[in-house]
């Protein structure tokens, strides 16, 4: 543990620095590969819509040694054909999933499934959606996501910069295919409850894009006068300043997020808990991963085509000789290079040899 | 913002702070035992019981029909039909807005099916004379009850008649649009009977009273008896007159809610006086439910059943307690990485968390009891992903700590003036995640509303939290020798900072 603590100094004063902009091209190209993926996933495989969006009826029956074999027969002996999946949850559940069903047609399956399988009917857990509800459950979730969406980039253009506001749009975008992406392509159902810890986990990638571009905020306010760093350099180093930061606040939302996940997958099979730390793990792990490798990286390259920077981009090369982008950067184990040191960390270091 | 050496003065006295902390506790505890808020309100979830979410039918061109007065109309007799199942604690309330309104009926306990179908019966109730009567199901070999057509009816009735089979569960859903002032066919509501039925005479809104009771002299037979307003009784008074004397199946009334025969008694006498009472082989509860019927039976709107869900007190517990394994299991892994890795500065975490931790509880038993807040499953799930939010408050200003001691700061000053920076970052972080809630609360529906709510609900607890106790005690325990010599347990010393070299110190 103290070890990364040090590391965090390190990252900090510029010694050890990875090269997350100059780099960028790579990052895009991941992302790109996997939006891609993600599309491709979606328009083949499409969503598993739970029953709350399409319509239909659940049923959980709790028996020690229960069977599928049973509740299929009980199922089919009501006649109710057409889609119906039926799993075993645990040892001693087993879920029943139907299409649509009329509310005699439901009491026809509960009483066959108390009758085959030998409990009580107000003993069976039961869930039914009309068809036209799910469609009202499905239109409420396309208009949270796109308020959401639209309400987080009001408040983005009025919090931060413009160009800053782009990049954390683009980073949120990103996040919403790839999430969605994942979720076509494994095949996990999507319920409200999906629905509500996606809409969360925005706004927590955006909480991490947050912290970053606070960073660079700070670290760019007096670049143009210094002429010591272009801002590129500039926002890599707040990156590297607030990687610890960044794994620590995503490691301390995902320990409690994974225990729901674990709890709610491993005692209760299916349901609210599984559905709503599962879209929440994923969106962490993507949003945690777009702040850093694609927000700042699109936020410099749209700062760097100003004049302003770009005039201190050559002046800064002119003092060094080194390129106009960080290139320079040593991998996160090894040593500091002299030359990035002095570049790097613009007003911390003398200070510091000057206290210690 | 310059980075002076200046010491920036944030919290001149985090004593003070601390204590009006302490108070406002102490105030919100005393509110709970005034209040006798003792126990968090529990959602169906959680403790087993049925919801049913109606949602108005809304016929083309009557838009204008889904009225709040409407709802709200349809809201209080919904009420009284599920106060008659004697439950404690059900609930009947309007959700959204505009063409988008729903009645949402919870139902504690394991009551089930009568509570669907009590509060699924939602259409008007009307008294037709009934024209023809047969078995339910048409049989291809007797074709003299099809092939006779009943005289004055129109031919297309008698077809629509002779095709209907009743053992199809999707006739007997009712079509709750039967034509009021149009001669219908209806199923009876078990299949077994078919009807034709002549236009409606009476309303359900001309009922004015209808109990069930035990005829103790005639074999303890359950009836039902009921009482007109002054137009029902004029109408029902002369339908019964003229039936009475007829051949049957003529002399039978039918009873038919949302396009379903209810019942139909024979007429055995002309009823001027507006008090009926029918009889037959009721079960009591028959008796009950056809009472509550006729009782509360006219709703201004016809409802569709949108969702229906039926939680057994089993699953209901084993999800509460799921949900609270998740949180301990939760709370301690964050507990454990913030010791092991902040050292000295966990502690304030742990204390940090505690106090949002209780804040959180006590607002939870007040807002129960103020607002009729319930805990849900989903609501849980809210509450335990703001664990790692709220600690993620305290990293930010920790992290910012220690990089303003790496700038060469005194921890004194590092507290303040990291304290200055970390504040905006937690301010528009939060911020983010109020919008988030505030807006999940208002798109989202039923259950996963609660999540919504206890994430925002405990995202301001964190502010409350970084400012009230957090920045005070952190500004105090910088006093201390222990972090500010930078002891290697206290997460500031040196080495962990980087400040100095493992190669140095070792």
């Amino acid at each position: 543990m103290s070890s990364r603590s040090s590391l965090g100094g390190r990252l900090y004063r510029g010694e050890t620095s990875v090269d997350f902009i100059g780099k960028r091209r790579r990052w895009y190209g991941i992302s790109g590969l996997l939006i891609i993926a993600s599309i491709g996933a979606l328009s083949i495989q499409g969503l598993h819509l739970g029953i709350e969006f399409k319509g239909g009826s659940s049923y959980i029956v709790t028996k020690a040694g229960v069977s599928v074999a049973d509740a299929q027969s009980a199922v089919t002996s009501v006649g109710i054909t057409g889609e119906t999946i039926i799993q075993k949850i645990g040892s001693q559940k087993v879920r029943i999933q139907t299409g649509a069903v009329t509310s005699a047609q439901s009491n026809g399956i509960q009483d066959a499934l108390a009758s085959k399988l030998g409990v009580s009917v107000d003993s069976i857990d039961t869930q039914i959606v009309g068809p036209s509800w799910g469609k009202e459950i499905t239109r409420k979730a396309l208009y949270g996501l796109f308020g959401f969406l639209l309400v987080v980039m009001l408040y983005l253009a009025m919090a931060f910069e413009p160009k800053m506001a782009i990049a954390a749009i683009v980073a949120v975008i990103h996040d919403v295919f790839i999430t969605v992406g994942i979720y076509a392509l494994v095949g996990f159902d999507v319920t409200p409850a999906t629905v509500i810890g996606f809409l969360t986990i925005l706004g927590y990638s955006l909480y991490d894009t947050v912290v970053v571009f606070d960073k660079v905020r700070e670290n760019t306010r007096t670049i143009t006068a210094t002429s010591k760093s272009t801002y590129s350099q500039a926002a890599n180093l707040a990156v590297n300043q607030t990687l610890v930061r960044s794994f620590n606040t995503s490691l301390i939302a995902l320990l409690p997020v994974a225990s729901i996940l674990f709890v709610g997958a491993g005692l209760l099979g299916a349901g609210t808990l599984k559905d709503l730390s599962l879209a929440l793990f994923i969106g962490l792990a993507t949003g945690t991963y777009s702040s850093i490798f694609i927000a700042t990286p699109i936020l410099a390259v749209l700062r760097e085509r100003e004049p302003a920077m770009q005039a201190l981009a050559k002046r800064v090369g002119a003092r060094s000789g080194a390129s106009v982008v960080a290139t320079q950067s040593s991998s996160i184990q090894g040593g500091a290079t002299t030359a990035v040191k002095e570049r790097r960390g613009p007003r911390n270091q003398p200070k510091r040899k000057g206290r210690k | 913002m310059s980075t002076t050496n200046k010491p920036i003065k944030t919290d001149a006295r985090p004593g003070r702070t601390l204590a009006i902390l302490a108070l406002v506790l102490f105030a919100l505890l005393g509110a709970v035992f005034i209040q006798g808020a003792t126990a968090v309100r529990l959602g169906l979830d959680l403790r087993g019981g049925t919801s049913v979410t109606l949602q108005p039918r809304i016929a083309p061109g009557e838009n204008g029909k889904v009225s709040n007065e409407a709802i709200d109309q349809a809201v209080s007799i919904i009420r009284q039909r599920v106060n008659s199942l004697g439950v404690a604690e059900s609930e009947v309330t309007a959700q959204g807005s505009g063409l988008n309104r729903q009645i949402v009926i919870s139902v504690p306990g394991d009551t089930g099916r009568r509570v669907v179908e009590l509060v699924g019966q939602t259409a008007e109730l009307r008294f037709r004379q009934v024209l023809a009567e047969t078995n339910g199901t048409p049989n291809p070999a007797d074709t003299s009850t099809a092939a006779t057509p009943v005289p004055g009816v129109a031919p297309d009735v008698n077809a629509r008649y002779a095709k209907l089979d009743c053992s199809i569960a999707a006739n007997r859903q009712g079509t709750g649009s039967d034509v009021a002032t149009a001669p219908v066919v209806a199923c009876s509501r078990t299949g077994g009977n078919k009807y034709i039925l002549a236009p409606a005479e009476v309303l359900g809104r001309e009922v004015s009273k209808a109990s069930a009771g035990i005829d103790t002299q005639g074999g303890s037979a359950w009836y039902v008896s009921l009482v007109f307003n002054g137009e029902g009784t004029k109408a029902f008074g002369a339908l019964t007159a003229r039936v009475t004397s007829l051949a049957s199946p003529l002399n039978q009334v039918a009873i038919v809610l949302d396009g379903l025969v209810v019942s139909a008694p024979r007429i055995n006498e002309a009823i001027p006086s507006g008090n009926a009472q029918i009889t037959g082989s009721f079960t009591q509860l028959e008796a009950t439910d056809l009472a509550n019927v006729l009782k509360y039976g006219a709703l201004p709107l016809a409802f569709d059943r949108g969702e229906v869900q039926q939680i057994s007190p089993t699953l209901g517990s084993d999800q509460l307690r799921a949900g609270l394994l998740a949180g301990a299991l939760g709370l301690f892994l964050v507990l454990l990485y913030s010791l092991l890795y902040y050292r000295g500065l966990g502690l304030v975490t742990i204390g940090s968390l505690l106090i949002a931790g209780s804040l959180t509880y006590l607002l939870f038993l007040l807002l129960g009891k103020w607002i009729g807040f319930t805990l849900t499953l989903a609501g849980i799930a809210g509450a335990i992903v703001s664990i790692g939010i709220t600690a993620d408050s305290f990293i930010v200003y920790f992290e910012r700590i220690r990089d303003e001691v790496r700038e060469g700061r005194s921890l004194r000053s590092a507290v303040e003036t990291g304290w200055t920076r970390a504040r905006r970052t937690i301010i528009v972080a939060d911020f983010v995640s109020i919008i988030a809630s505030v807006l999940l609360y208002f798109f989202a529906v039923g259950g996963v509303r609660g999540f919504a709510f206890t994430l925002g609900l405990t995202t301001l607890v964190d502010l409350i939290v970084v400012f009230a106790f957090t920045k005070p005690i952190v500004t105090i325990l910088a006093k201390l020798n222990f972090y500010s010599s930078g002891h290697v347990l206290s997460g500031l010393s040196g080495k962990s900072l980087g400040t100095i070299s493992n190669a140095k110190e070792a």
